[in-house]
């Protein structure tokens, strides 16, 4: 049991930091102020969820990248945040994400407050899908909850608003569907004022970009 | 005490073995098996059945009729062997209604074997040759579906009689340590597609604390083409239930959960009736035979979606979730079902854990290459002469495979290619065909073993056109919880949907290059990750045609219908002769000159109708690709035909290329 306990130490982009055994890459790193980009990660879930693809990171000794939210941190570990391979996947699902998102930040109720618009300055990425056309999803907006509005043209699809609902709240929301046309829906596509939502609202606080917002 | 156990299990054992020897049906009256799974029935097996049934009351003879599952043979389905005493047991292929009328009055009424429609004898004999002679027969090595085709599927006595359950027999009687040991030391690898190391797997499941555990067999087989393990429960549920009893056992579980494709009903009807006929003998449920060991399976049925193929979607499918895979580690080995300690195998691994724990390690050892123990599975599909099921030696060429025991490729055309493992396999060309079929190799090559499906190619077919079909597959079947696979797939398929149009430059080329890349490194799950797969293989093999396609709008195998145009040579058209005319569905076919006929390409819809009917002796109707090279065949042609505009529209098209 007390092996257990040790802590374990490791380097991100040559700083050395403890973390705790069984913690991950991604936790060990935002609790000591090393920011990795991420949109899906939750530091309270049990689970990391793994969608975004955006939190890469090399490890020495190993050929491929790897997401740092759920590598589990190992002693000794040395980790590069800014591999070329990393990086070459992390813009291309930034790329990819945009290339499926309605942008239009000067209408949008997150402008500078969004996920996305952060990683594009922090990582020097411009808000563009770059190789990719972009296309709008055209799917109709959910506005008929008296408190917030649900646009899932806007969506990443980075299951937050998901794992609060179900964790702490009501539990209406889920995915629906598969490939492209795959959301974030209630039971049967329910409109959001006809569901049993409670107006809590924690979804359209965790929402990292404009796809939930209060009215 | 523990002597005691082995002891009670011996006497349990015997009890059984003398209560199904003395059930054993008599041999003196006439048997007929006839093979009516889904390949079976897909032949009218349902109708063969019932010409039976009829032709015996109708002769008042005493014949025992029972349906079995499939041998593998699907090109000769209805299959059925026939037992008439003073003869071998013969088996008859395509035994439409009215063979199966003549089999029950002349051979089974009047003595007359009916050779004509028999494939052979299935025991060596004097007087009839034997199906073991067949090539397909000769390269076979059956392993897993040894007991399939001949075993009635719900009498757990049949199974039996034939050496079943002499595995877990054997099991109970050792340690589970022991158990485990002797898997590793067989060398069995998961037959599901990764050829995990089933002995390693187990062990890990064993030593991870935590109570229940579960076992789950993975019977989803969601991969177009793929249809072994379907076979396998529709044929002979019972191996798999001994190999998760023996599994249970292994690992410290009680519980154990059949997961079956949901679009597999009678899968699903004949797993069930084999489990309550399991119950019966006391081989399934509590105390199994009297060792103290309790063991139930639950068969689920699966939730319709490919990716609940992949272990920890499945688990969630069968815990009542939405089937997305999830990030490892924890493994479900530690944390799966549940939250439980979980081994999920395939219905085939676990299969071959029957047989290893029967016939010993070093047995199963002497299959296969040093590396690939024992034998595969796979379903043949495609331009194939036989196509079914077949079981090889792992090692075995493809070359074998497709010529040797799949007869090779019908109406005289070129093997092109091969596609492995499914919408995540790849394609290898026919100057690979030497490739022998193991895990390592086929890596090596660039497809996967996969989980058993192979469609064969011929010259006709468009390897543009093959990879387009298999990434439209997964990128719909994506669960959408990854970028990568969610949009990258669907960015790649918009380049391939271009390419078969001929649309497309070098620059997109590279795109599709580089996204299949990130594709493959950046998924989540084994299904982003393999999707690309048979994009890049055909990309290494077959980069010229995917450049035809764009550069010159051309599509070498004449198969992408916006790229090509049907021509009738008038120099070979009969003339008298009018079936292109009433093939035509759209009247783009008139008599011209001369009484040639001629194509009117504004009309012409592409559907090959007249290609197809063009009687053999004259075959006059050819595919042009790219379209503007009607052009050259007219001027050639000494019966000149005024230029389309839309001849106009693809010639100026091109030049500005
Ligand atoms: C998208 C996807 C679909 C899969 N489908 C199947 C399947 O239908 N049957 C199967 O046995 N394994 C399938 N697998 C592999 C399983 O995840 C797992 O590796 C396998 O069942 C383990 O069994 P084995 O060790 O006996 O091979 C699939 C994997 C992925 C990523
Ligand atoms: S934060 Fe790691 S994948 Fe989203």
């Amino acid at each position: 049991m007390k092996e257990l306990k040790k802590k374990i130490s490791l380097s991100i982009d040559g700083k050395k930091i403890t973390a705790r055994p069984g913690m991950r890459i991604l936790s060990a790193a935002l609790s000591r102020g090393i920011w990795i980009p991420n949109l899906c990660f939750i530091p309270e879930a049990d689970l990391p969820f793994g969608g975004c693809r955006l939190c890469w990171v090399e490890v020495e000794g190993e050929r491929e990248p790897v997401t740092a939210c759920s590598r589990p941190v190992r002693e000794g570990m040395v980790v590069r945040t800014r591999g070329p391979l990393a990086e070459r996947l992390r813009k291309s699902a930034f790329e990819l994400l945009l290339s499926r998102h309605h942008l239009d930040c000067r209408n949008c109720r997150k402008n500078k407050n969004c996920g996305l618009q952060e990683i594009a300055r922090r990582c020097r990425y411009q808000l563009k899908p770059g190789r990719f056309t972009r296309e709008n999803p055209g799917l109709p907006a959910d506005d008929s909850h008296p408190d917030f509005v649900f646009n899932p043209n806007h969506c990443i699809l980075c299951g937050k608003c998901v794992w609060v609902c179900q964790a702490k709240s009501a539990g209406i929301l889920d995915f629906s569907r598969r490939g492209l046309e795959c959301r974030v829906s209630t039971f049967a596509g329910e409109p959001l004022g006809e569901s049993k939502c409670n107006g809590c609202l924690k979804c359209v606080d965790i929402c990292p970009v404009g796809a939930l917002f209060r009215k | 005490m523990k002597r005691n156990i082995a002891i009670r299990i011996q006497e349990a054992w015997e009890h059984l073995q003398n209560r199904v020897q003395g059930g054993e049906e008599r041999k003196d009256i006439p048997e007929i098996r006839l093979g009516t799974a889904t390949c079976g029935r897909a032949s009218g097996a349902l109708e063969t059945l019932a010409a039976f049934r009829e032709e015996i009351s109708r002769n008042s003879l005493q014949v025992r009729l029972l349906e079995v599952g499939c041998v593998g043979h699907c090109y000769a389905e209805p299959i059925a062997v026939v037992a008439n005493p003073g003869f071998p047991p013969i088996l008859y292929g395509s035994v439409t209604p009215g063979v199966a009328r003549r089999l029950v009055r002349d051979f089974l009424g009047a003595g007359d074997p009916c050779l004509e429609f028999a494939l052979g004898a299935v025991e060596e004999n004097e007087k009839i040759p034997s199906i073991f002679e067949l090539p397909r027969f000769r390269m076979e090595k059956k392993i897993i579906l040894e007991h399939a085709g001949w075993i009635d599927p719900a009498r757990g006595e049949e199974y039996l009689l034939r050496g079943g359950y002499r595995g877990l027999f054997q099991a109970l009687g050792m340690d589970p340590r022991e158990v485990i040991r002797a898997v590793k030391a067989a060398g069995i690898r998961g037959l599901g597609g990764a050829g995990f190391p089933a002995g390693e797997k187990w062990e890990t499941c064993r030593a991870f604390p935590g109570k229940p555990k579960y076992v789950v067999g993975n019977g989803d087989e969601g991969d177009p083409g793929a249809f072994m393990d379907r076979a396998l429960l529709e044929s002979d549920p019972f191996s798999v239930l001994e190999g998760m009893t023996i599994a249970g056992y292994a690992v410290g579980s009680r519980r154990g959960f059949l997961y079956v494709r949901a679009e597999y009903p009678l899968a699903v009807e004949r797993a069930r009736a084999a489990m309550e006929s399991l119950r019966g003998l006391g081989l399934l449920g509590k105390d199994i035979l009297n060792s103290g060991f309790d063991f139930e399976i639950e068969l689920v049925r699966g939730a319709g979606a490919f990716v609940c193929g992949e272990s920890t979607a499945l688990q969630a499918s069968i815990e009542g979730k939405r089937g997305m895979p999830r990030v490892r580690p924890p493994h479900s080995v530690e944390r799966g079902l549940w939250g439980k300690p979980t081994l999920l195998n395939n219905l085939k691994t676990l299969a071959v854990a029957a047989r290893v724990l029967d016939q010993g390690s070093p047995w199963f050892r002497s299959f296969g290459t040093p590396r690939s123990k024992g034998t595969v599975v796979f379903s043949l599909a495609g331009k194939i002469q036989n196509t079914g099921l077949i079981e090889v030696p792992m090692g075995t060429t493809l070359r074998e495979l497709v010529f040797a025991s799949g007869g090779g490729v019908p109406k005289k055309k070129t093997l092109k290619a091969i596609q492995i493992g499914g919408p995540s396999g790849g394609c290898l060309p026919a100057s690979l065909a030497d490739t022998p079929v193991d895990f390592d190799s086929l890596n090596a090559a660039g497809s996967i073993m996969g989980s058993g499906g192979m469609v064969i190619l011929d010259e006709d077919d468009c390897v543009v056109r093959t990879a387009r079909f298999f990434l439209d597959f997964t990128q719909k079947e994506s669960c959408g919880k990854c970028t990568p696979c969610r949009i990258g797939t669907y960015q790649m398929l918009k380049i391939l949907n271009n390419l078969v149009l001929g649309k497309g430059s070098d620059s997109e080329l590279k795109l599709l290059e580089d996204l299949a890349f990130e594709v493959q490194e950046g998924s989540l799950c084994g299904l982003g990750q393999t999707a690309p797969n048979p994009v890049l293989s055909t990309l290494r093999y077959f980069r010229d045609e995917y450049e035809a396609h764009y550069r010159e709008g051309r599509c070498p195998a004449r198969a992408c219908r916006d790229l090509i145009a049907y021509y009738i040579l008038p120099e070979k058209c009969s003339r008298a002769c009018e079936v292109c005319v009433g093939a035509c569905p759209v009247e783009a076919i008139a008599t011209g000159a001369k009484g040639i006929k001629v194509i009117d390409q504004n009309k012409c819809v592409k559907c090959g109708s007249c290609y197809g009917d063009c009687p053999p002796e004259f075959q006059a109707v050819i595919k042009v690709s790219p379209p503007a090279k009607l052009r050259e065949y007219e001027a050639k042609s000494s019966f000149p035909r005024k230029l389309t505009n839309d001849d106009l529209r693809l010639t100026n098209e091109n030049e500005k290329k």
